[in-house]
């Protein structure tokens, strides 16, 4: 099979989840933001929990690899932050945009339009970023059992005991 | 009143843990390259297709794109299949809804579908620029980086939620979503 099909079918199912979750509407997104309504927060917990446990099974097996983001300081606050505040304007991230899309919420249309020249935008300031913000501050590609030199399995129970922790403090609350 | 648990959510979410899991097996098995769940790379991708219709020259000489390759890859046919998805699933169920403005944009800044367009480019283009700048979205770094447990991860979904509570307060002040 081809990596194109293996994407659209990987595609449609992710489709299917985050339209079943609830999470691709506007009012959820900013809902969350607002702190008033953490539906997002519980699929995206509920997902990395799941995720974490069978990533880690798969590499100990041997059965795949980690893609490990480098950790760029600088890069990731300030690109973290324009991304934090173009989200709560937009509603949207990038791949609920398109799934907004489908569920018939045209408006995000307009979030993609924006999204597509904010890409063509950055790829005409990369190369004054490059060995500037996004060079400054690499810590490389490092993950918390790396740092913290323990075993990913000290880390994934403590972890999904936050989690859960979390969920509870949200249905208590009523978020 | 207390509200029932809506399980919704969870089990959607932790379905898609299972279906992450699953693509991260079969990409590698079939592939033989790991291929991690992310969005904001595709849209990179479909600039340079947009720019290529007008100055193919341009974008084969620009380091970015030449870097992150303008191709219809993997991700690309990903975020087609959520479009796909999230239609089919909405059909299915009956929650497919027309809308042009979203109902918590039209109780703090009116009917007009022009504001509501100005909003979803201008904070499209922020948001996206800060994403490749991060290199990657609540997608990449928050599911994909959090499940590696990536130390790159936590830190754009602290900055990404933080900022995005900080701005979406003064934004829609004293409006909102009802609890």
């Amino acid at each position: 099979m081809s990596e194109q099909w293996l994407g659209l079918i990987t595609g449609v199912f992710f489709g299917i989840l985050l339209q079943q979750g609830r999470v691709l509407r506007f009012e959820k997104q900013v809902g969350a933001m607002l702190l008033k309504d953490m539906t997002i927060m519980k699929f995206m917990l509920s997902a990395i929990l799941v995720g974490m446990i069978g990533i880690h099974l798969l590499v100990g097996l041997g059965l795949a690899q980690f893609s490990l983001k480098a950790t760029q300081l600088w890069a990731i606050v300030i690109g973290g932050t324009l991304f934090g505040a173009g989200w709560a304007v937009m509603g949207f991230c990038p791949g609920t945009a398109v799934g907004a899309l489908g569920e018939g919420r045209v408006h995000a249309v307009w979030a993609i339009v924006g999204m597509v020249a904010g890409a063509g935008l950055f790829a005409e300031a990369y190369p004054a970023l490059q060995n500037t913000v996004l060079a400054a501050g690499n810590l490389g590609k490092i993950s918390l059992p790396g740092v913290l030199g323990v075993s990913p399995w000290a880390v994934i129970p403590a972890l999904a005991a936050v989690f859960i922790l979390v969920f509870v403090f949200f249905e208590k609350k009523g978020l | 009143m207390r509200k029932s648990v809506e399980w919704r959510p969870y089990v959607a979410g932790a379905l898609l843990g299972v279906l992450a899991t699953l693509s991260v097996w079969a990409s590698t098995a079939v592939l033989g390259k790991t291929q991690y769940l992310g969005a904001s790379t595709t849209f990179v991708r479909a600039a340079g297709m947009v720019e290529q219709t007008v100055a193919p020259e341009h974008v084969d000489r620009s380091p970015y794109f030449l870097k992150e390759k303008v191709k219809v890859d993997w991700q690309f046919m990903l975020i087609v299949g959520v479009f796909i998805g999230a239609l089919a699933s909405s059909l299915a169920d009956g929650s497919f809804k027309l809308e042009t403005i979203p109902p918590v944009w039209r109780e703090r800044f009116g009917n007009s579908a022009a504001r509501r367009a100005v909003g979803g480019v201008l904070g499209g283009v922020l948001a996206m620029f800060g994403a490749r700048m991060a290199d990657g979205c609540p997608s990449g770094h928050g599911l994909s980086g959090l499940m590696q447990l990536s130390v790159s991860g936590f830190l754009a979904l602290a900055f990404f939620f933080g900022i995005g509570a900080l701005v979406a307060a003064v934004v829609y002040r004293g409006k909102g979503v009802r609890p």
